[in-house]
């Protein structure tokens, strides 16, 4: 039996594991797959990591360090190379390594620390070959960041999320040219900056409303036919236009993993593809939190670090004290605000709700409302999906509140 | 006395700036939320300046992750990627060692650990 | 010299060799591509037929019955997922009613057994998730479910564990009679053969063609399909195919062997040979008809599209047969294809045995291969001792199907290996879930790197040009 296990070390696991630590929890075990901590901030070498959290500008890798060394000073058990393969309910974990071979722990509490991976091409059901050189934008982030591999030479990027934008200067600045990035909707997903250094530095197009329709090639990629779309976002056959290129990164979205928390019976939400939780990230099972991309897909791993420190924390007083949740105040949103986390409030105290919106609104009103009762609202200059919002709610606010419901005034 | 349109790239928020130029003489910036925006937008028309990430190959074949410890001039980009490309590092290497000094105006530095 | 050489290695060239491979013969089989299972193997609706599709008499009808009875024993000696999930042609109307009745007279003089009509109640029940407009079914209790290319790898396997060998890349090019025999060339390569063997697909008539057989043509006819996540699996039990139409089979609804849910096939008859790209109205008519057969179409669970080509042959009827002597044609070999292909090996062997080949009984042979999922399916305690001979087997590189690196090397070294991404995809599923080779790509490439002693850059999806990286992005001299 093990006090806390922590499924991931990527930056929620370690940030969870360092809260837990210091929350007075001596028995932790964060379980990672990869042969190092640090996850996916192992590839993503650009800067532009750790504003908030450290104020100074890092890259990936120097951001999952800052944790490593901490994992380390503390002295926090971790296995590399591990595999978690099950989760049950009762908190019995199955993972293989090995050294161990397939092994069970059983814990008091688990945080889910999973992260997300990337839509892959078949959900988008593009028509013609299936050739070589089609890849989602973190696969070629592996192979020339971590391998020293270049995929192709002339690029097409389908999607410009940020790790597409992202790889399209990479790949650039390795000597690949990229001919353009398609979006098809009418805003960029990705963050206004990595417009600006990672296209408009290199003078590569940003074709908004724009998808690929048909990929060509018998071995090897060959060229891509792209098209405009209507407002249905179904393309418009007279605006086909046809590029060569040899390579084609898809950067259309990210999906928490949550494969182990479906066998664990936790209750998923269908909008953010993560747990349901609650101000402490705790999930319908309880001593089961979850933090970081597992929970909902986040832009900046600053506030992935705060989401786990949370989650940490509160594991640290289930562990101690069996926390349980005194009541529960659900939260609704209204369509616009696409999804909130938490979820749900189950304890008076000051609780900062984060939230994203599904369309870009400029000069609107966060109203939050318990019935006809208004609890608060804020005037935001511009909104976007691309970018999280936050909104701190005191504990007198919540106080004898039935339900929160958070909308949007355009 | 001319306008130009500006992406602030100094931290996510990722403003929109509005800044008056008169021969490449900054006069008025606007919509920046910090000073730092308004220094940005200050260099990005008279002096536009980039951190650059990138790898270098170690001897023994494998990669570590290098920045230029400083933002680099805009239009030498490319020069540095040279100068990075034709580096080979010698092992180990620990985070904010120089892998090489002064290119392009800046040392290259190691953003990883790298063990022999 | 060899005794035999088989053109071809797909589901028929596999099962001959295999079925060859009992006797004291010297086998070769010569494929085009840089794997076996390349061509309508590869892409089809993974089916054992229960036969009662074909025209009563017909060589499809004879060997479909006779060979989807013989499926299970073999899957067994193969360590092949076998599944008999019972099939259902499912009607919506009296029209459909009466085809359905058809259907069932030829299936009973087909000898085709367990078949009976069911009506919405007992449907409704068995299958849920049906449409409610579904008014009555055809119930085979004998129809399954397969891997195409699972069984094909397997039996190739075997037949080279047996003594077959196997040559890759060697596309034919002329075949020429000698005294003794037939020497057949590729660009590069010569094999020499006492026996040849046609089952090349859809270029069957062209290799018939070499030897100046002109009496039948193949043409490729494609079929699109979706595949869904394993979520969906569950959604029907039994495969639901549509009443037959002038048009053919229709969109069928199926689970696979590895509980993913299948839609498909389109069936559009092209001229040229290939042409496997997926069509945006393909794709749009296997959703629409799907959505007819089902209450409910989770569509935002696929995880692929593909279209396969299937080989039709001119004559309506399986062309098996032997135009020259010591040359045997096994040719337009379309559905039920895959069902048949136990019995067609036999008959195969039985046209040339009457053609004076000895069948002297190898003495050696060993008819078992195990699982390529034997890791896969172990206990715990089975697992654990395998890590700990060989600790890759305690290394996930595809974490969505939760595939070793054990398994992945033992799918390059074992026969017929693995030569590329796909082949490990098709041998071990690693690649195949829901990222689709998005994280573990990247390791897989490196392990064939390493196992096959090649270069990074020359590691490819399916052989060819099909290359996965282009370049080194440095190379520096050092400081």
């Amino acid at each position: 039996m093990r006090d806390l296990v922590i499924i991931g070390g990527g930056p929620a696991g370690m940030s969870a594991a360092i809260a837990a630590r210091e929350s007075g929890i001596q028995d932790i075990l964060i379980l990672e797959r990869d042969g190092q901590l640090g996850g996916i901030l192992q590839q993503c070498i650009h800067n532009g990591f750790g504003l908030h959290m450290f104020g100074e500008e890092l890259t990936g890798p120097e951001y999952a360090w800052k944790y490593e060394k901490k994992v380390n000073e503390l002295g926090i058990e971790y296995k590399l190379n591990t595999m978690v393969l099950d989760i049950t309910e009762d908190k019995v974990i199955t993972a293989t390594n090995s050294n161990d071979g397939v092994f069970q722990i059983k814990a008091k509490a688990i945080i889910l620390a999973m992260g997300c991976r990337e839509r892959s091409k078949g959900a988008l059901n593009i028509a013609g070959t299936r050739p070589a050189g089609i890849y989602s934008a973190g696969t070629a982030q592996k192979y020339v960041n971590t391998f020293g591999y270049l995929p192709g030479k002339n690029v097409v990027i389908l999607g410009s999320g940020d790790i597409g934008l992202i790889m399209a200067r990479r790949m650039t600045l390795e000597g690949s040219k990229v001919h353009a990035v398609c979006e098809i909707m009418s805003y960029s997903g990705g963050l206004a900056r990595n417009i600006e250094q990672c296209l408009n530095d290199f003078n590569i197009p940003l074709r908004l409303e724009h998808t690929v329709v048909e990929i060509h090639g018998k071995d090897r990629l060959e060229g891509v036919t792209i098209a405009k779309v209507d407002q249905n976002r179904k393309p418009i056959l007279d605006t086909r236009e046809y590029i060569p290129c040899d390579t084609l990164l898809l950067s259309v979205g990210l999906i928490p993993e949550n494969e182990l928390s479906k066998n664990a019976n936790i209750k998923l939400s269908n909008i953010t593809n993560g747990a349901v939780v609650d101000q402490d990230r705790q999930t319908s099972v309880g001593g089961i939190f979850a933090c970081g991309n597992v929970l909902h897909v986040h832009d900046l791993v600053d506030f992935v670090s705060k989401e786990a420190e949370i989650a940490g924390k509160a594991a640290a007083e289930y562990i101690k004290s069996g926390k349980k949740q005194s009541f529960v105040i659900p939260i609704k949103t209204d369509g616009k605000i696409r999804y909130t986390v938490p979820q749900i409030i189950t304890e008076a105290k000051d609780v900062t709700v984060y939230f994203r919106v599904s369309d870009v609104y400029k000069n609107a009103k966060i109203i939050i409302t318990d019935g006809d009762k208004a609890i608060l609202s804020k005037s935001k200059a511009k909104l976007a999906p691309g970018e999280m919002e936050k909104i701190m709610l005191k504990t007198e606010q919540i106080k004898n509140v039935k339900e929160l419901h958070f909308s949007l005034e355009v | 006395m001319i306008e130009r349109k500006l992406t602030c790239i100094v931290c996510p928020l990722g403003c929109e700036l509005a800044v008056t130029l008169e021969e490449n003489r900054v006069l008025e910036v606007r919509g920046n939320t910090c000073k730092r925006g308004e220094a940005y937008a200050q260099n990005e028309c008279t002096n536009p300046k980039r951190t650059v990430t990138s790898t270098v190959m170690c001897e023994d074949g494998g990669l570590v992750s290098v920045k230029t410890d400083e933002p680099i001039p805009k239009e030498k980009i490319f020069e540095c990627m040279e100068i990075i490309n034709a580096t080979t590092a010698r092992l180990p290497i620990k985070i904010g060692d120089v892998i090489i000094k002064n290119a392009c105006g800046s040392n290259i530095v190691a953003t990883q650990n790298r063990s022999k | 010299m060899y005794d035999i050489a088989i053109i071809g290695a797909g589901i028929i060239g596999g099962m001959t060799a295999r079925a060859l491979s009992k006797y004291n013969l010297k086998i070769c089989i010569l494929e085009r591509e840089n794997d076996v299972a390349m061509g309508a193997t590869k892409a089809n609706s993974a089916i054992v037929h229960a036969g009662f599709d074909a025209k009563e008499g017909s060589l499809k009808a004879r060997l479909n019955v006779q060979g989807s009875k013989m499926m299970p024993t073999i899957c067994k000696e193969l360590g092949v997922k076998y599944k008999n999930n019972g099939s259902l042609v499912i009607g919506f109307d009296n029209e459909d009613r009466d085809t359905l009745n058809e259907l069932l007279k030829r299936g009973i003089k087909n000898g085709v057994e367990g078949l009976r009509i069911i009506g919405k109640q007992e449907l409704k029940q068995i299958e849920p998730n049906l449409s409610n407009d579904v008014l009555c079914a055809l119930y085979a209790p004998t129809g399954a479910i397969i891997c195409p290319y699972d069984l094909t790898i397997a039996a190739i396997g075997n037949a080279m564990d047996n003594g077959a060998e196997l040559k890759r890349n060697f596309a034919v090019e002329s075949i020429d009679e000698t005294s003794n025999g037939y020497t057949i060339k590729s660009l590069n390569d010569s094999v020499e053969a006492r026996f040849v063997i046609n089952c090349a697909g859809i270029y069957s008539d062209k290799i018939a063609k070499l030897i100046g057989d002109n009496s039948f043509d193949v043409h490729a006819r494609r079929g699109e399909y979706i595949l869904l996540d394993k979520e969906c699996g569950d959604m029907v039990a039994h495969t639901i195919f549509r009443t037959p139409t002038k048009m053919g089979k229709g969109i069928l609804v199926s689970p696979t062997v590895d509980g993913n849910l299948l839609l498909g096939p389109t069936s559009v008859d092209i001229i040229e040979k290939e042409n496997k790209a997926t069509t945006q109205d393909g794709i749009n008519e296997v959703i629409k008809k799907a959505k007819e057969n089902l209450s409910a179409l989770p569509l935002a669970k696929t995880i692929t599209s593909f279209c396969g080509l299937r080989a039709v042959g001119s004559i309506g009827d399986f062309i098996i047969n032997s135009p020259k002597k010591h040359f045997i044609n096994a040719a337009g070999i379309e559905s039920p294809g895959l069902s048949a292909s136990p019995a067609i090996a036999e008959y195969i062997v039985e046209l040339l045995s009457k053609q004076g080949l000895k069948l002297v009984e190898n003495q050696n042979y060993n008819p078992i291969r195990t699982s390529s999922h034997t890791f896969f399916e172990a206990s715990i305690e089975e697992k654990n001792q395998m890590i700990k001979k060989n600790s890759a087997y305690g290394r996930i590189v595809c974490r969505c199907e939760g595939i070793t690196e054990g398994e992945i090397i033992d799918a390059i070294h074992r026969n017929p290996g693995a030569r590329d991404l796909d082949g490990i995809k098709r041998r071990t599923r690693a690649q195949m879930g829901r990222c689709q080779g998005g994280f573990c790509g990247v390791y897989i490439t490196e392990i064939l790197s390493r196992e096959l002693e090649i270069s990074f850059e020359k590691v490819t999806k399916f052989g060819g040009q099909s290359v996965i990286n282009v370049a080194k992005t440095k190379g520096g001299t050092p400081q």
